[in-house]
């Protein structure tokens, strides 16, 4: 979707504000609310992908108005009831409804430092070889999908170079909206600076970023 | 998850405006009806406080200056590589190294979101968060690298790594000079957290940091 999200390239967002020795949290909801959200997806009603989505769907004011973690706690709220994990009403009065049934958490609070060690493997195997290699030359499509993509506007019908095949993984723009995983061939590819940004080009330079078979087409 | 018209996003407005009672009441919601472990928050809270940080990452490239067969694997299969310290998992899964050279200067944003390499770097700091460094990294990466104060040489080539797969890039920073008789730990205490984003270059023993 061609939300506020997706910022590459936009100006007047502000200054960098960059902060000597920062606290890994600046208050303790905002650690609470990382590990909130990675442990109710312990349950696996979401993917990472559609984890991303949700905050995508925030409205553009809000989004841009919330800080980092309020937008994670504002969609954690909203994929617990997509996903019927809890009930608005439950949300609302933060007591779970009355009869409710007590479900048995996935991961126990010893078994957590394993379990994000571990991680998981987005990486799938492909029978189908891949359409390019490296210095294939390549352009972006000129699609505007309304649900979730990884295609950031500001590459979409530019040329670039195939730099590097990753190899086979899911993709994104089916997995977010919970069809498929329907992996697909991954590639690195280099944008140089005056393709994307022309007399603005500021000096030697390339922009890389990781794209999916799909969104490509031969230049 | 296709759009619903139905769905009413104005609702947003209406949360309330201290994210800390909102977060509590959510948590304690949560742990009653047994969705999650409140010792397991506790647990990832630690992990992301602890274990995890730009430490790890300072001992990996620390061993890629001092060791060139490691540098080798580094650059050619990172996740291995990194594995080899034991530092794996959650958003560090599939792992790019990309080296600074005199005429390659590397930086790592994610304009989409937020990704970046939890197990090496830990979690990300505000400002590689913040909607500004995300719209400005990719478009005028020389004139955000002046405001972090690096002036780079016009004949250095800005390569920036937009992660937007789930792929996570750790920039091998260049090894200062005046270093040559020291120890991978006394190498790793040289190594910041902005060095292996991009936005920094290693300071030599003794400079200001």
């Amino acid at each position: 979707m061609n939300g506020i999200h997706d910022m590459g390239g936009m100006e007047g967002l502000g200054r960098i504000v960059h902060e000597r020795d920062e606290p890994v949290f600046h208050a303790p909801w905002e650690g609470r609310v990382l590990a909130a959200t990675v442990a109710a997806g312990w349950w696996k009603r979401w993917n990472t992908d559609a984890g991303r989505h949700e905050r995508e769907l925030l409205p553009p004011a809000d989004y841009l108005r919330m800080s980092y973690y309020e937008r994670w706690l504002a969609a954690l709220e909203e994929i617990l009831v997509r996903t019927g994990l809890v009930t608005r009403a439950e949300i609302e009065t933060g007591r779970p409804a009355p009869g409710a049934a007590r479900a048995e958490p996935p991961v126990q609070g010893g078994q957590a430092a394993a379990v994000l060690d571990r991680g998981s493997n987005y990486r799938r195997p492909l029978d189908a070889p891949p359409r390019f290699r490296p210095g294939s030359r390549v352009r972006v499509r000129n699609a505007h999908p309304s649900g979730h993509t990884r295609m950031p506007r500001y590459v979409r019908g530019h040329a670039g170079t195939v730099h590097m095949h990753h190899g086979g993984y899911v993709y994104p723009d089916t997995n977010a909206h919970f069809r498929g995983e329907d992996p697909r061939h991954l590639y690195s590819v280099r944008f140089e600076a005056a393709e994307l940004w022309g007399e603005s080009a500021t000096g030697r330079g390339a922009v890389y970023v990781d794209l999916w078979e799909p969104y490509l087409e031969p230049a | 998850m296709a759009h619903d018209p139905s769905h009413d996003h104005g609702r947003h407005s209406d949360v309330p405006s201290d994210p800390a009672l909102r977060a509590k009441s959510l948590e304690s919601l949560l742990v009653e009806k047994g969705l999650v472990d409140p010792a397991a928050l506790d647990a990832v809270v630690e992990y992301y406080e602890r274990k995890v940080g730009p430490r790890n990452g300072a001992r990996v490239v620390a061993r890629a200056w001092s060791d060139p067969a490691y540098r080798a694997r580094l650059l050619t299969d990172a996740s291995a590589a990194i594995a080899e310290f034991g530092y794996t998992g959650r958003q560090g899964e599939h792992m790019v190294a990309v080296e600074n050279t005199a005429t390659v200067h590397n930086l790592v944003v994610c304009t989409l979101c937020s990704c970046y390499p939890l197990p090496v770097l830990g979690l990300p700091p505000v400002w590689y968060k913040s909607d500004a460094y995300r719209s400005r990294a990719v478009a005028d990466p020389r004139g955000v690298l002046k405001e972090f104060g690096l002036a780079l040489a016009a004949e250095v080539e800005v390569r920036v790594w937009d992660s937007t797969a789930e792929i996570r890039y750790l920039v091998l920073p260049e090894r200062p000079p005046g270093t040559e008789g020291l120890s991978e730990p006394q190498l790793a205490e040289l190594v910041t957290r902005d060095a292996m984003i991009g936005v920094a270059q290693v300071a030599p023993p003794g400079a200001p940091r």
